[in-house]
């Protein structure tokens, strides 16, 4: 005879919650005969009675526990901890839902009620036989991070994480880090010199020595887990040594090469051995060697040696415990927006274009000039949402910067005497001090057209800009000197081919998709990753910074934990059978599965435990820890079998989303049939068809499968395998002889939980008018299952 | 290549050059262009009546007649050419709604009384200068005889070409296909402002001097970009952009006659075609002193 553990089962009363619906002495009765000990408690979660189960466990020598009180989301901890302390493993605990699920719900049916929550520990008790021993492990976690993009956002981050004493390879694809900041010589609302606070910060990040500074390099591969990513960076050839070089600048002074100036959006020029701006970071010069005509002057002059034109770049590898994503944002093509003429005629240009222009360092020699022609500048139109907010052309979304900055530039043109006009749709200035912002543009006597600037054309040196003035209901035709347009700032080309090689989902608007839009919004989707700036969405500097600060903590927070890895993962649980055919990996929702010499491994960190391999494999092959095919099998057994329930439905739910419905339908007090009987999942795609049919065979008159939105809850990703499935089990059905109409599926958000009455209800009462299933009916499918089985 | 080819009611009065053009310069393209022998307006008169309906039958018995040259074998696709804007529009509408709104099919099929035959919805409508596309800009530029040199072309699209968006021949926000095709000649393309802006249309009509004004800005703006001729697919856009130079230069008198012809012209005379296959003399504007002077035609 096989082992069998000594059970003991604890009634709960809930003062009368439970026990004035529930005849709790009958169901003693019912079950004294399984199990070695059973007690009732008035209140099961009071100090005194705890005290008494630690004591019968010990007397008795209890091994398994089963607790039929109200829903686990509200006692489990207490219970679990107090049995840990008397030597029980969590997975010898179960607790069985006897009041939001029975008393609470069935108060016009106590006979139903009672039934139910005999059944209910009758499925218990017949899981917790089948339980083996779960150890959650630990995993070694590198204490090393990576931080992408060396923006105001990569700079913060990576300076809070060096000070708290990390490890930072800080990787910054351009010869100097500083980001779109740097070329802003104000910024708003403080009109601080940009320059003067973002110089300091770079500094230390040259000087410290937590820092490992990477420019003119980028990331080429990334592999491995969470906790332990394996990275490749390709150092571009750069052909000075960045150990050698100190700056001087003699190669630049001797090449003869000129090319457009990135730092100066390709208004002024640069060398080909150049430094992007005299504050670089590192102060170590570049040879462009796409203009570059290798002349050798360069490499002749250099005082250090420090320039090899034959230089090929480099491959090094890092290994880190987390990644930030910090890679900012680019500006869309105006091209794109024919009536508005960028790139057609000299005086329409970006408003970044201009930053560089009001710099008094600037390519113009901080002259107010158009660039390509060199004429004064008098006046100024700016055009809001020039792409943005549009959903034929540009981008759908705003920009959230545009109206502010450009107000900064009109106060600035208004400071030096140009007559300005802000051509927008609807003003956005929410943020602290930025109102205020508002109207002091408007006292410095800048001009707020409301309307759409509808195209604009050449007139002479000027150009002619037409708009409607919605205020004054007319059309509008201004001729000036300059025309700003906004453009829309858009995600990088950079940022969506890091997304997939760090496999981070970026949304609609390609910009990285935060875990949880507002609890959890600079982490991404896939655990160690972490995103901050306008990398997830345009912002301003003071948002940025703030996010990149919040970055830093989430890092701080993943490498500091030791990470526990829960005992709820997939495994390979018959390795002779599995033929290697990848299925597995290739259902997996969070690629958590890979094919080595045939066999799958799985990775248990990214294994979210939504079990929806489980069912893929052909061969049967795979199980789960903790919710093995036997346990789900013998709870649907216990349940079902010599209940004398006349209606019978096994509801299967999602654990998480649809379960705290479930509890809220309690809690409110909701009616629905007795009949439904509840068994938790962490996904429903964890559900086979073999347990359907069990539950048949077992004697349930119907199965529903309850399934939480796509996306949400912990097992969020498997939802939409699930749905797939549910059909093809329907079809399955009907080769048994089994109606379809007998398994019900449908999804449950939290704030449904009203529905449950209704969806219960109904289904018990289409399973109610069919034609009952008949005995041999059920045998067979028994029979035919436990052929598979051998 | 024997295709089927719709030319329209202006293309038979007041552009005939357009129709002449468009039939020689097709023909040295291997685009042997097939006229169906009974056709009708193509429906665009009917636009502004209130019944949707009504615009819709006069297309599609139009198409009706090219899926019978079709069934008889007299064109080798399912396929019909045309090359006014206006025409292109009306007829690919009317086709889309065909095979996109199963209700009014029935009503426009219950109109079909004297037709033998029902619509099927097979044939496909294209302009002229997707044809060319289709062949490859490649296939146009190795049968130019007269390379196009250094004439400054300005395409102008006017709205039926491109709009809208769905129904046009190229992006609606930034076509390239006259430039391409301009480009294959030999030639270049000039960007303007105003090459997708409205002409006027048939304000012609009644409001002269508004569209005088209009025809103006297109002109002045092709001038300002450093165009010398200008290029255009619609009879109507012709008709305005030229005739309308009278009013124009009547109330400035700083204003030059403009040249404006069609496409087609244009590619038959970079294809070295001869004279009278492109009716010069047939446009208001004419453009032969200019070729003359770029030595694309010969002094007489």
């Amino acid at each position: 005879m096989s082992y069998s553990p000594k059970i003991g089962v604890w009634l709960c009363e809930c003062g009368g919650n439970i026990g004035d619906v529930v005849d709790t002495q009958k169901v003693m009765d019912e079950i004294k005969n399984q199990v070695q000990f059973v007690k009732r408690e008035r209140y099961l979660c009071s100090k005194p009675s705890i005290d008494t189960i630690k004591e019968i466990i010990k007397n008795e020598k209890l091994e398994r526990i089963v607790l039929a009180c109200c829903t686990p989301k509200m006692h489990r901890e207490t219970f679990l901890k107090n049995v840990i302390e008397e030597g029980i493993n969590p997975a010898f605990l179960e607790i069985v839902n006897v009041r939001e699920q029975c008393s609470w719900v069935h108060k016009k049916d106590p006979e139903g009620a009672t039934l139910k929550s005999l059944d209910l520990i009758k499925g218990a008790i017949s899981r917790i036989k089948e339980s083996k021993e779960l150890h959650t492990k630990q995993m070694h976690v590198t204490q090393e991070v990576l931080v992408i993009g060396g923006g105001v956002a990569g700079i913060t981050t990576s300076l809070r994480l060096s000070e708290y004493g990390l490890k930072v390879h800080l990787i910054e694809k351009s010869p100097s880090i500083g980001g779109h900041m740097i070329q802003y010589p104000k910024v708003f609302p403080t009109l601080d010199c940009s320059q003067c606070i973002l110089t300091p910060k770079m500094a230390s990040i040259a000087q410290s020595s937590n820092i490992n500074l990477k420019t003119y390099s980028e990331v080429k591969e990334v592999t491995g887990s969470p906790g332990n990513f394996n990275v490749k960076i390709w150092v571009k050839p750069r052909g000075v040594d960045v150990e050698k070089c100190i700056g001087c600048g003699e190669c630049s002074r001797v090449c003869p090469v000129e090319a457009p100036s990135e730092y100066d959006e390709r208004i002024g020029k640069r060398k080909a051995a150049y430094i992007p701006f005299p504050q670089s970071v590192p102060s170590v010069y570049t040879i462009d060697f796409d203009n570059c005509v290798r002349c050798g002057l360069c490499a002749a002059n250099c005082p250090r040696e420090a320039i090899d034109l034959n230089d090929e770049g480099k491959i090094e590898e890092l290994n880190v415990g987390a990644i930030v994503l910090a890679t900012g944002f680019e500006l869309f093509d105006l091209t794109n927006l024919v009536n508005y003429g960028y790139g057609r005629y000299p005086n329409v240009i970006t408003s970044l274009e201009m930053e560089r222009i009001l710099d008094v360092n600037g390519p113009t020699g901080s002259q107010l000039i158009v660039p390509k022609t060199g004429r004064q500048v008098k006046s100024v139109v700016y055009v809001l949402c020039a792409g943005s907010r549009d959903t034929e052309v540009g981008q759908p979304y705003c920009s959230r910067v545009c109206c502010l900055y450009s107000m900064k530039q009109a106060q600035l043109l208004r400071d030096r005497g140009v007559d300005v006009w802000i051509n927008y749709i609807d003003i956005r200035s929410p943020g602290r001090r930025y109102e205020e912002f508002y109207r002091l543009t408007q006292e410095k006597g800048v001009n707020f057209v409301k309307g759409k600037v509808t195209e604009i054309e050449p007139n002479g040196e000027q150009v002619l800009v037409r708009s409607e003035e919605m205020m004054l209901n007319k059309m509008m035709e201004n001729v000036v000197d300059l025309v700003v347009l906004s453009p829309p700032i858009i995600s990088s080309e950079d940022t969506a081919k890091l997304s997939e090689m760090l496999k981070v989902p970026i949304d609609e608007d390609k910009f990285v998709l935060e875990k949880h839009p507002k609890l959890d919004p600079v982490a991404t989707k896939r655990d160690g990753v972490f995103a901050a700036g306008a990398v997830i969405g345009p912002k301003d500097i003071q948002s940025t910074t703030a996010e990149a600060e919040g970055a830093a903590m989430k890092v701080v927070n993943f490498l500091g934990m030791a990470r526990i890895i829960e005992a709820n993962k997939a495994y390979l649980a018959r390795n002779e059978l599995c033929d290697g055919c990848g299925k597995c990996k290739k259902i997996c929702p969070e690629s958590a599965i890979t094919i080595v010499e045939d066999k799958p491994v799985f990775n248990e960190i990214t294994c979210s435990g939504c079990g929806a391999c489980i069912p893929e494999c052909p061969q049967n092959a795979l199980d789960q820890e903790g919710l093995t095919d036997i346990q789900i099998q013998t709870q649907i057994k216990g349940i079902l079998n010599d209940t004398k329930a006349p209606l019978k439905i096994i509801a299967f739910v999602e654990k998480e989303v649809v379960y705290t419905a479930i509890d809220l339908a309690g809690l409110a007090r909701l009616s629905y049939a007795s009949s439904i009987r509840i068994i938790p999942m962490p996904s429903l795609a964890r559900i086979k068809l073999e347990h359907i049919l069990y539950a048949f065979s077992y004697g349930a008159d119907g199965v529903m499968m309850l399934e939480a939105p796509i996306h949400e809850g912990p097992y969020g990703n498997a939802h939409k395998i699930s749905e797939e499935r549910a059909e093809e089990y329907k079809w399955a059905l009907e080769d048994y002889e089994i109606d379809s109409s007998r398994l019900w599926y449908s999804r449950v958000y939290v704030p449904d939980w009203r529905k449950l009455e209704r969806i219960f209800n109904t289904f018990h009462e289409m399973v109610e008018s069919e034609d009952p299933i008949e005995g041999n009916q059920r045998g067979k499918i028994l029979k035919n299952l436990l052929k598979i089985k051998d | 290549m024997r295709l089927a080819y719709y030319p329209g009611c202006t293309l038979k009065t007041t552009a005939k050059s357009f129709d002449i053009s468009t039939l020689e310069s097709s023909k040295t393209l291997g685009i042997d262009l097939i006229e169906p022998e009974r056709w009708n307006c193509c429906g665009t008169v009917h636009a502004l009546s209130k019944d949707d309906v009504m615009h819709h039958l006069a297309p599609i018995r139009n198409l009706l007649r090219i899926e019978e040259m079709k069934k008889t074998g007299i064109v080798e696709e399912s396929k019909v050419i045309t090359v006014c804007a206006m025409c292109y529009n009306t007829l690919k509408r009317a086709n889309l709604v065909f095979n996109s709104d199963s209700d009014k099919v029935k009503k426009i099929n219950e109109n079909m009384e004297n037709e033998s035959s029902v619509y099927n919805g097979s044939v496909q409508v294209e302009h002229l200068l997707e044809t060319i596309k289709h062949q490859g800009w490649d296939n146009l530029r190795n049968k130019v005889k007269i390379p196009l040199k250094d004439l400054k072309v300005a395409p102008y699209y006017g709205c039926l070409l491109l709009r809208p968006r769905g129904l046009g021949i190229d992006n609606a926000d930034k076509p390239s296909i006259m430039e391409d095709m301009i480009r294959a000649l030999g030639a270049e393309p000039i960007d303007f402002a105003y090459k997708q802006k409205c002409c006027g249309s048939y304000h012609t009509v009644f409001m002269k001097e508004r569209v005088a004004d209009l025809s103006y800005k297109i002109l002045n703006q092709a001038k300002i970009a450093g165009a010398e001729i200008i290029v255009t697919a619609c009879p109507l856009c012709e008709f305005n952009l030229s005739h309308r130079q009278t009013e124009i230069i009547k109330n400035r008198s700083e204003f030059k006659e403009f040249p404006v012809i069609y496409f087609t012209q244009l590619i038959a005379l970079a294809l070295g075609l001869k004279e009278d296959s492109m009716v010069f003399g047939e446009n208001k504007t004419d453009p032969r002193p200019l070729f003359k002077y770029k030595g694309f035609l010969k002094e007489i």
